[in-house]
This record gives C-alpha cells, sequence and structure tokens, in this order.
C-alpha cells in the first residue's frame, strides 16, 4: 500500500524508503554494504543463528531436565540465569531469566503488552501472534478468555498470573508435568514440551 | 500520557490467532530485517532503550498499520539518520555517497556467534537506595511518564500506573530506560518483580483472585 501522506512524512526519515517492505529493507541492506557498515555474510550468520541454532528445543530440554531432576529444578527456581547459561542458553535477549512454575494452584502466562520481550536464547524469535496488538492488548485484561482461543480452558480453582515482561528479565514457563510419563527417558520428556507450554499459552504434550 | 505502543488492556481487539509451528520468518525479508537492524545495532551507536523509543515514536497511524518488522525498519531508518549514520539523500537514492567512518566497527560474521552469546546484561552492582524487601506494599506513580524527560521512554505501563502491588521478587539494579533511552547515562536503580491483584487494575477481573506482575524500577514506586 503506497504511504499515505501526512504532515508527519516530513519528519521521519523512513518515509523516503520504498514502501513495500521487502523492497524496503533491500534497499536498506544495500546502502548500509555499500557504506561499509553491514556485512551481508554476517547478516546470514544471524538469520542461521534463529532459524537452525537457537529455538524452542533449548527451552524444551529445559523443562524435561527440571521434571525429571528435583535437583535441578530446585536450581533453576532459585537462579534460572545461572542454571540455563551451563547448558550454553545465556545470549542476547536472555541474560537475565526467571522461571515460574505452574501448579493446580496458579498458570503463569508470559507477555510483554510494550513490545515484544521474548526469552530467545530459550524459545527464540518469538511468534507471530506473541506480537500482535490483540495479544498484547488483552492478555492482561482478560487471560482466560485469551487461553480459551488457544484452546486451554482453567479450572476455576486455578489462578492465572500474567507476567508482564516490562524490563530486561525474561521469563519461562515451567509446566506441570504430564500424567502417565512416570517411565519416560529426558529425550521422550523433552518432545511433549510445546513452545506454547512455555509462555502459558499451551499445555504439554500427553504420552501417546 | 502514554504512546501508541502502550496496548496493556485496550479493549477493541477480535481473537488471538494462535499458529502453529510453521517456518520462523515467515517470509525472507523479515528474517533480513532482523538481522540488518542486529547487525547494525552491533556498531554501537545507540543502545536497546534508545532504539525502543525509536519505534515508540512512529507516527500511530504507521505503528498501527505497520507489522513487527515493518516497525523495526522504519525505526532503524530513523534511527541511522538521527545518529548521522546515513543521510536523508542517501535514504531516497539507495546510494552510498561514500563510506562510513565506522566501517571499522562492521560486525563480520565470525563475531556473529560471540556477539549474540554475549547479550547486554543490564544489571549493574551499585550502592543506590535501600531495596524494599519481598512483600513490602507499595504504588505505582500515576500517571506514568519520564521524570527526566518530557513525553520521554518509561517502561511502566499505563494501565499499572497508580495501582497498589506487593513486591514479590528483587532483581538488584538494573540500567534506567528513561535515562539510557535518551543518551543521559544508565542511572541503574533497583528493579522488582511486583504482583497486582487483576481487580485493583480493572475494577472487574476475569476472576477474583488473579493476578498481574510488571517488572518495576525504584523510582516508579512510592511506598503504600
Amino acid at each position: 500500500m503506497p504511504h499515505d501522506h501526512h504532515d508527519h512524512d516530513h519528519d521521519h526519515p523512513h518515509a523516503l524508503l520504498p514502501p513495500d517492505p521487502a523492497l524496503r529493507v533491500k534497499a536498506l541492506e544495500s546502502l548500509l554494504t555499500q557504506k561499509g557498515l553491514i556485512d551481508p555474510a554476517a547478516l546470514d550468520a544471524i538469520i542461521d543463528t534463529y532459524e537452525n541454532k537457537i529455538g524452542p528445543k533449548n527451552g524444551a530440554h529445559v523443562v524435561a531436565r527440571a521434571w525429571a531432576d528435583p535437583d535441578f529444578k530446585h536450581a533453576l527456581l532459585e537462579d534460572a540465569t545461572a542454571v540455563v547459561a551451563d547448558l550454553g542458553f545465556y545470549g542476547r535477549q536472555g541474560e537475565h531469566i526467571v522461571v515460574v512454575e505452574n501448579t493446580p494452584d496458579v498458570h503463569n502466562m508470559i507477555v510483554c503488552t510494550l513490545c515484544s520481550c521474548y526469552p530467545w536464547p530459550l524459545l527464540g524469535i518469538p511468534p507471530a501472534w506473541y506480537k500482535s496488538d490483540a495479544y498484547r492488548a488483552r492478555a492482561v485484561r482478560e487471560p482466560r478468555q485469551v487461553l480459551a482461543e488457544f484452546g486451554l480452558h482453567l479450572p476455576e480453582k486455578t489462578r492465572v498470573r500474567v507476567w508482564d515482561s516490562t524490563a530486561e528479565i525474561r521469563y519461562l514457563v515451567l509446566p506441570m508435568r504430564p500424567a502417565g510419563t512416570d517411565g519416560l527417558g529426558l529425550q521422550a520428556l523433552t518432545d511433549l514440551v510445546t513452545r506454547d507450554s512455555m509462555v502459558g499459552t499451551g499445555l504439554p504434550l500427553s504420552p501417546a | 500520557m502514554s504512546r501508541i505502543h502502550d496496548m496493556g488492556g485496550r479493549l477493541g481487539y477480535g481473537p488471538v490467532q494462535p499458529t502453529l509451528d510453521a517456518a520462523v520468518f515467515a517470509q525472507d525479508w523479515h528474517a533480513r530485517a532482523l538481522a540488518v537492524t542486529l547487525a547494525a545495532g552491533a556498531l554501537g551507536q545507540w543502545n536497546l532503550d534508545m532504539m525502543r523509543h525509536a519505534r515508540e515514536c512512529l507516527w500511530p497511524g504507521d505503528y498501527m498499520r505497520f507489522g513487527y518488522y515493518e516497525k523495526w525498519l522504519a525505526a532503524l531508518a530513523d534511527m541511522l539518520v538521527a545518529q548521522g549514520l546515513v543521510s536523508t539523500q542517501e535514504l531516497r537514492t539507495g546510494q552510498a555517497q561514500g563510506p562510513s567512518p565506522l566501517a571499522a566497527r562492521r560486525l563480520s560474521a565470525a563475531a556473529v556467534g560471540p556477539a549474540l552469546a554475549r547479550g547486554a546484561p543490564t544489571q549493574r552492582h551499585t550502592t543506590g537506595p535501600s531495596p524494599w524487601p519481598v512483600g513490602a506494599r507499595v504504588r505505582t506513580l500515576l500517571p506514568a511518564r519520564n521524570m527526566r524527560v518530557a513525553g520521554g521512554h518509561t517502561r511502566l505501563p499505563a494501565y499499572l500506573a497508580g495501582k497498589p502491588g506487593r513486591v514479590l521478587m528483587q532483581h538488584g539494579s538494573h540500567i534506567l530506560p528513561d535515562s539510557h533511552a535518551h543518551g543521559l547515562g544508565e542511572a541503574p536503580e533497583p528493579l522488582y518483580t511486583v504482583v497486582f491483584d487483576a481487580a485493583e487494575v480493572w475494577g472487574q477481573p476475569e476472576r477474583a483472585g488473579d493476578e498481574i506482575t510488571a517488572d518495576v524500577w525504584h523510582s516508579y514506586l512510592a511506598p503504600e
């Protein structure tokens, strides 16, 4: 869609770029490369990191370990930053991590109403719904209705605690271990942990 | 008092549309937009708080119309010009008028892994005002505002302004965005997670006893 012509255009340099976002990023990348400010090979490395190396499997590993090992879980709830750093899950947008535990009494759910803060080293780049206006606006006011839209209907006795990520603390939900998983090994447990269960908008899978 | 980005509790939105785990980046240009922004940020000419403020200062019509990565791109272009890294003429023509004196700081492919792994921790070891203990009763500022820069960046959401809460966690001292976003120094302060009763925040909660927490700097709070 062409950019509308408002007075604000004169104050905002971005309006000088092509309106189509794909062309816009191409123009910026080309200009910054010409000026020697960015290296396209570095861009490829950044994209490779978040497409292939860092994602929800990191968080799933942490959750499964916590289910399997009470000492690990205790340490994780005490000082998650140190524990996940030991596993190599430290870095940009995950410099200060807090893990919050779901119980039959309380269900935790994570949002960032001001932007879209998310624990990148544990979960990767946030999904579109997490960044949507609807989620940012509604998660704090009507969390139960939002959870219902994810197919998650909480018992009335369970309290909801919504964590608005307004600083550089990044939150990970430790979901409850599903029933019927007593004999499962670490990898089998890891496979049950969904991304949404670690944001609090879903539950882990049940064993087949 | 707040800007368009301050969305918590705003009415009128439709359902959230959960998506299945598809590609990390729905479009190739999304990936490119993220990478250009991170690589440009690695030049060290601005901090994350400044970039957040640049996104928040988009014209509200643009902010609402733009998708996530369009906001990033627009704020990056504005920041590049504001910091003098590119000229409006270069932006208009897409042609560089010469190499940048900052080219020596360019992020190399080999440096990407270490830079992302290093992050940018915001905790600082300082001797500030005595932190309130866990359990302390506090109340947030009303209205939510930057007390150093009129209309400036702040991280107290409007929906939590003037609300009573209880200190749930202490996080030590962290860089204060209200200062850092405006080049006024890190000004670290104690940071707390404060828990609020949803009934105090909304008048009528979805269910009595539900709660909201936020991470709140010392100067956003007064003892209750």
